[in-house]
């Protein structure tokens, strides 16, 4: 175990040499490996100065916890234990970040579920600790796999959300992830989804950089709240407190409150274009009519179906969100310029993609936006569901 | 820095409110303190809590009085609180307070604890959580007992008034059986939660059942207990403060409950683990009880 008093100014704890996130994300050179999503968020968080994790298991992310578990045991985070169950961890953690610790977390499906009411405590005492979700779906009936209908339920939690579609982004966003939730214009929590198994578990080639330099540490002096230290005058010693009172000064006080946590969500936006290079990505033909919108693996297949449609003389474009909260109307917007159909295809049963790019977007632009195809319970999403789907529109009745 | 940051700005002072300036001048301290602070300074210094917003005649805001006249480092402690009547109080606290949602005290005061040891190991930060008997016995139990098995550093203090009493008096797992509240209107139908006792088999190193009716009594369990979390393990008091207005008391009455509590329901019940009882001989060797 490492003691944090080992870090110098150069250098944390653990001995790795301290660097700024831009040279980590863009300048660091490069190696590649092949790992899996789990494996992955080892790599990342052993390279970002991290204080504190709290694990619970829940397939399919409990591989991750134990990965940061080992990460604790060689001396690269400073506290590490494993809770009860999601709603005490989402508290411990909570707790953690309260009390000044850079602060990572992982969970799926019904966990996320569990410990729903910490998450909007979190955004409303402007915690920036890190919550991984890799997403599995909703029981019942008892599911384990991948699907990604929890998201829906994060969307108004007042946390960033954002969306990486494979290991690689998955490293690299963690490593981002930090750095804009603690600015202290934002400083609100934040979430980095991935679809479970599809990421978690499948390998692939991850370029890294060396892992002899790491984030510089959480400064929770800087932050907008004084940390629970005892280390600043403490902020609540009132005469007249207003919580928990019926009256104007204590409505005025929840509602902006609540305002400047949607705020800070909205500041994290210059921060997340520079270190994700854009909330969203597009590829593919730039004069298509026809346009693809989606987020983690599901962009992945649409790419696929681009690929195939293009053999079919159909042009089409796709549009990847990196980022859900805030969401990238503008971007969007631009992107569908001059789109007759756009279909969003995802791995959930609702549609709350496709019901967030309508809410957006509604009055704003011609396109049609098409839920679908929308693929629940784990099952794939295969090219061929969303070249019929393409192909019902563009020559209707007749298939591809 | 503990008590750095109750020093004023001289640029400031002019405009501070009288008690934030008897705050620096006129309260005790642990580092000003020759011996440790007690209940006796009371009547003489600064508390550490200004004004309340409870019901006149409250015992929960006497004993609250008590546990903060008796915090050995109050300059270093942090206390967590849950829903209810406390969290009325807390904003009035002059120390490091949170409150985050009902019943997760425990889990919350086990990464902070855990926190501030890894950020200050040289220094003796103490992590009290304060909460009534719903977020403590009922809706917070699982979180409090793991808490225990974890063997958190933590103080845990539940002023266990038998009833709901913010939500208007509703039955909690520490009503008496048989009595009649909200929610149980034919009468509770089970017993009383040996809180206390769960306490000694889930860990704790210290567990105390006692009324707030002696402020000496509590404020010498409050030390006991916050210097055995530091040094060796969880330690729980489960302290009877009744909610007057639910069971039909005036403002004069509560301490007369609680005097009458001592003998029945809230008989002394005193566990200190072989470790702790060693401890304490040595602190008080020491001086510092």
């Amino acid at each position: 175990m490492s003691k944090r008093s080992d870090m110098t100014n150069t250098h944390n704890w653990s001995g790795q040499k301290l660097v700024s996130t831009d040279y980590l994300l863009f300048e660091a050179p490069r190696t590649k490996h092949f790992m899996t999503g789990s494996e992955v968020m080892k790599e990342a968080i052993k390279r970002c100065t991290v204080d504190a994790s709290v694990s619970y298991p829940i397939t399919p992310q409990s591989e991750a916890a134990h990965l940061i578990g080992e990460l604790w045991a060689e001396g690269y985070v400073g506290v590490y234990f494993r809770g009860e169950n999601e709603f005490g961890v989402m508290s411990e953690v909570a707790g953690c970040s309260m009390a000044g610790a850079r602060t990572v977390t992982t969970t799926s499906g019904p966990g996320t579920l569990r410990a729903m009411e910490n998450f909007a405590m979190w955004s409303g005492t402007r915690a920036p600790m890190q919550l991984c979700l890799m997403a599995r779906g909703i029981n019942s009936p008892l599911t384990i796999q991948p699907d990604n209908l929890e998201v829906q339920y994060l969307l108004e939690t007042g946390m960033q959300i954002w969306y990486a579609e494979n290991v690689q982004e998955l490293f690299d966003m963690t490593i981002a992830a930090f750095t804009v939730a603690e600015k202290p214009d934002v400083h609100v929590p934040i979430v980095t989804v991935v679809d479970g198994f599809f990421v978690s578990h499948t390998r692939e080639a991850v370029m890294l950089p060396d892992d002899d330099i790491a984030l510089h540490p959480y400064d929770p002096y800087k932050a907008p709240l004084p940390p629970i230290d005892s280390e600043m005058p403490p902020g609540r010693f009132l005469r007249d407190p207003f919580v928990m009172k019926s009256n104007y000064i204590s409505y005025a006080t929840h509602a902006s409150w609540q305002w400047e946590v949607r705020s800070a969500v909205e500041r994290s936006r210059p921060y997340a274009e520079h270190y994700l290079k854009g909330l969203v990505h597009i590829t593919g033909d730039e004069d298509a009519e026809i346009a693809f919108v989606a987020c983690g693996t599901a962009s992945n297949q649409a790419k696929e179906a681009h690929r195939e449609l293009k053999k079919l003389g159909v042009k089409t474009k796709v549009i990847k969100l990196r980022t859900i909260r805030p969401f990238p109307e503008k971007e969007l917007l631009a992107a569908l310029e001059g789109v007759k159909h756009a279909f969003v295809p995802e791995f959930n049963v609702v549609g709350w993609l496709a019901n967030e790019v309508r809410s957006k977007l509604y009055g704003k632009c011609d396109t049609q936006i098409i839920s679908g195809p929308k693929v629940g319970g784990g099952m794939s999403l295969p090219a061929e569901a969303i070249i019929h789907e393409v192909m019902e529109v563009v020559n209707p009745g007749k298939g591809a | 820095m503990g008590l750095d940051i109750y020093k004023i700005n001289p640029e400031f002072r002019e405009i501070m409110p009288q008690e934030i300036i008897d705050l620096e001048e006129k309260a005790t301290w642990s580092e000003k303190m020759q011996k440790p602070r007690g209940i006796k300074e009371l009547p003489e210094t600064k508390e550490l809590l200004e004004e309340h917003s409870l019901c006149a005649g409250c015992p929960e805001a006497a004993a609250l009085r008590y546990v903060l006249s008796a915090l050995p480092k109050p300059e270093d402690t942090v206390i967590v609180n849950s829903t209810g009547c406390t969290s009325l109080m807390f904003p009035h606290i002059a120390l490091h307070t949170v409150h985050s949602l009902f019943g997760n005290q425990n889990a919350v005061a086990s990464g902070i604890k855990r926190v501030l040891d890894w950020r200050f190991p040289d220094t003796e930060k103490d992590v009290v959580v304060l909460a009534g008997d719903g977020a403590t016995v009922d809706i917070g139990l699982d979180y409090t007992l793991q808490s225990f098995f974890r063997q958190e550093n933590i103080t845990t203090i539940c002023f266990d008034n038998e009833v709901y009493a913010n939500t208007g008096g509703q039955e909690s797992g520490m009503t008496a059986k048989g009595q009649v509240f909200k929610m149980a209107p034919t009468g509770k139908k089970f017993d009383k939660v040996p809180m206390w006792e769960l306490a000694t088999t889930s860990g704790c190193h210290y567990s105390v059942n006692m009324t707030a009716s002696a402020p000496k009594a509590v404020a010498k369990a409050v030390r006991e207990a916050i210097l055995v979390a530091r040094e060796i393990g969880p330690t729980y008091l489960n302290i009877y403060t009744p909610c007057i207005l639910e069971i039909g008391l005036s403002a004069n009455e509560g301490l007369g409950e609680m005097k009458d509590q001592d003998k029945d329901r809230f008989a002394s019940y005193k566990h200190v683990s072989p470790e702790a009882e060693e401890f304490l001989a040595k602190c008080k060797e020491e001086g510092r009880l």
